[in-house]
């Protein structure tokens, strides 16, 4: 795209004229935007007092909508190039588990152990990508298939090695670790803290933080959600790479018989959805400080509904990062937001339900809306 | 411990009638339970059907919470999530002390009051600044089970576990491997939680090791279909088979012969006297000095009419 567009082209009779407002408000992300402002009326509406918008509130609910994103933009650049991660929670659990493994169990040093896991899973990734490309098979049977896979060997490892399901005592050796701040430190402390004494925000009433602000910092897992999602909206929509994995989406060969690498480019996305999985399970030991062989579960299905609400086509070729994004931050707040507006939480998943069927039918009609298909 | 147990029990319901009469004079307290079970874990029945009813007769407000999948991780964020919507205590259990010990310290230091219920130790609790303990010490209670068992002539056995993500779990069956001097092995089966499966591979095991001379399961989710299992292999009645907890299925088993005994944590207490004994320290500021030992209880075929009547339900 960005070759395309060099300085103002001349008007091209092939190009239908849309007008500036439609073509500001016809968007993928749309259906996102719409769903995000209606939550939030909602939630100011029945919620406002029960402590959902205050620091610690807002907080809880940040960092769960940040956690879905990170595994969203993977799910979502994957989808567009047409194929599907079922592995993406089992993947969440195993290098989890790989990390406590690595750190604490064998004694290495935490950097290390972070970055052999990181190409670990990115190992795994090419791997989904490549028998999906070679055998012409469905990435979802594939992807299913490394669901099981990883999730076995995610509790057979630390059952054989240490007689338990669940490696803890990460925060320990963690201690000091350069690249674990990088996943599990947390930024901006000093102006919570002044936010805190300034009476803005609360701080803790009793016991040995008390005068410490509810919130001290911006968690790590936040500022990765961000900046993949930033990083993400940027490939797909200003690079070459980025119309590639429309391209490789929408119609494979096509794309190839124009001179898309359509195998690589497929490739590098399953590593990209392995990656941000890991990235998701880095942050998540470092924060808690154990990795427990139930970590991830279902996470897969909860990315694909972020990146479907979002807008994204389930076929393919179609679909924006900051709709997937926006997708994510709607499902954080809603299933948050249920429990402070006090909702019987066995309804929970009737909500989740009829969001995502509201969601999908609102996106098929800007959808149409957008392509002209009928 | 025990008489501890009867005399909240009794003090609780001594005191719940005038209570409740009285309730709309006072403040409205709110109590949220967070359980780490998952949706489809039966058990929790009893729990929810205990917070309701103590919430009923103590006047107050109770919520039920839980991560859909048992992901610890999730279920740290609903900690984190009640303790900002600021209720008057959370009840929550241990599942996983490393996730769970920062939520819960965060929720005491802004002032919320927290007993901890289920799974966890006195010890644990008491370093999270919880303000008691009330539960079933998991690997104790295997230990028991186990010398029972050693007592009856038993060998070696089969532990069907059914959520072997769940560490207290595995405390379950190691305690009951101690206990009867064996090493666990490959005694344990990992089950899996889906009742068809559980039952295939509960057959497949006891025809691949027939030597094997009891069964242990924890919980009704493994002890129902083991029970199918062993009714069509012949087994029932005939093998040695103790399990944790109660439920419909069980005690019926317990009844006919085919369960030598069942351990009951007695899930009702650690839901019940957490909402009375928090509901009494907010309202006259007493509070027992002392965890509660809730289990372990174990239920033979004697005396089980009251059992009968309100299993799945209050037991």
């Amino acid at each position: 795209m960005s070759e395309s567009t060099q300085a103002t082209p001349a008007k091209d009779e092939r190009v239908k004229e849309i007008s500036g407002f439609r073509q500001a408000l016809i968007r993928p992300e749309l259906g996102g935007i719409v769903g995000a402002v209606a939550v939030f009326v909602f939630f100011l509406l029945f919620a406002f007092d029960s402590g959902m918008f205050n620091a610690q509130g807002v907080m809880n609910w940040s960092v769960v909508s940040a956690q879905f994103m990170i595994i969203a933009v993977g799910a979502c650049l994957l989808m567009i190039a047409g194929e599907f991660d079922l592995s993406v929670g089992s993947m969440i659990g195993f290098t989890g588990m790989m990390i406590a493994i690595f750190s604490v169990t064998l004694g290495w040093p935490v950097w290390m152990a972070i970055i052999v896991t990181f190409a670990i899973a990115l190992a795994i990734g090419a791997l989904n990508g490549f028998i999906v490309i070679r055998t012409g098979l469905p990435s979802f049977i594939v992807t299913l298939a490394f669901l099981f896979i990883l999730r076995g060997f995610t509790i057979y490892l630390p059952q054989t090695l240490e007689r338990k399901t669940i490696i803890g005592g990460v925060k320990d050796v963690a201690e000091g670790d350069w690249l674990a701040a990088i996943f599990g430190g947390k930024i901006l402390g000093g102006l919570f803290q002044w936010l805190g004494d300034a009476g803005i925000i609360g701080v803790f009433e009793r016991g040995t933080r008390a005068g410490e602000p509810v919130v001290d910092g911006i968690p790590m897992l936040i500022v990765w959600a961000i900046i993949l999602v930033i990083v993400g909206h940027i490939i797909l929509t200003k690079t070459r790479f980025g119309n590639w994995i429309y391209a490789a989406g929408g119609d494979a060969e096509a794309a190839r018989n124009s001179g898309v690498p359509v195998s690589r480019v497929k490739i590098m996305m399953f590593m990209f959805t392995a990656f941000c999985a890991t990235v998701f399970a880095t942050c998540q030991v470092m924060e808690f400080g154990s990795a427990g062989a139930d970590r991830g579960l279902l996470k897969e299905f909860e990315a694909i509904i972020a990146v479907v609400i979002g807008g994204a086509l389930l076929t393919g070729g179609y679909g924006s990062v900051i709709g997937a994004a926006l997708g994510a931050l709607i499902f954080g707040v809603v299933q948050q937001g249920l429990f402070f507006a006090g909702v019987e939480s066995s309804l929970f998943r009737v909500f989740l339900g009829i969001i995502l069927l509201g969601a999908v039918i609102l996106n098929t009609y800007i959808r149409r809306m957008i392509t002209g298909e009928r | 411990m025990k008489s501890f147990v009867t005399s909240v029990a009794i003090a609780a319901a001594a005191m719940t009638a005038p209570i409740a009469a009285e309730a709309g004079g006072h403040e409205e307290l709110s109590y949220v339970l967070v359980s780490h079970a998952p949706d489809s874990d039966s058990w929790w029945n009893t729990i929810k059907n205990g917070i309701a009813l103590a919430g009923d007769q103590m006047g107050v407000s109770v919520e039920y919470r839980n991560p859909p999948t048992g992901d610890i991780a999730d279920m740290a964020r609903i900690i984190e999530q009640a303790s900002a919507a600021g209720p008057n205590g959370i009840i929550t259990t241990l599942a996983d002390y490393d996730v769970l010990k920062g939520p819960i310290m965060d929720a005491v230091a802004s002032g919320v009051d927290v007993i901890i219920m289920n799974t966890g130790t006195a010890d644990q609790a008491r370093e999270v600044g919880a303000l008691m303990y009330v539960g079933q010490p998991e690997y104790d209670a295997g230990f028991a089970a186990g010398l029972r068992a050693k007592g009856d002539g038993i060998g070696s056995f089969l532990c069907v576990n059914h959520s072997i993500q769940q560490p207290t779990l595995v405390e379950r069956c190691q305690g009951f491997a101690d206990g009867l001097g064996v090493d666990l092995g490959n005694s344990m089966l990992d089950s899996g939680a889906d009742p068809a499966e559980i039952k295939n591979k509960v057959l497949a095991y006891l025809s691949a090791n027939p030597g094997t001379e009891a069964i242990l399961t924890l919980g009704p989710v493994s002890a129902d279909p083991t029970i199918l299992a062993l009714e069509e292999n012949g087994m029932a009645g005939d093998i040695y088979f103790g399990t944790f907890d109660l439920g419909a299925e069980i005690v019926k088993g317990i009844k006919s012969g085919v369960i030598e005994w069942g351990i009951d944590q007695q899930p009702f207490l650690q839901a019940y006297l957490p909402v009375v004994v928090l509901t009494n320290y907010h309202r006259y500021g007493v509070l027992p000095g002392n965890n509660v030992n809730s289990g372990p209880g174990f239920v033979t075929a004697d005396g089980l009419t009251l059992v009968e009547q309100f299993a799945g339900e209050y037991r």
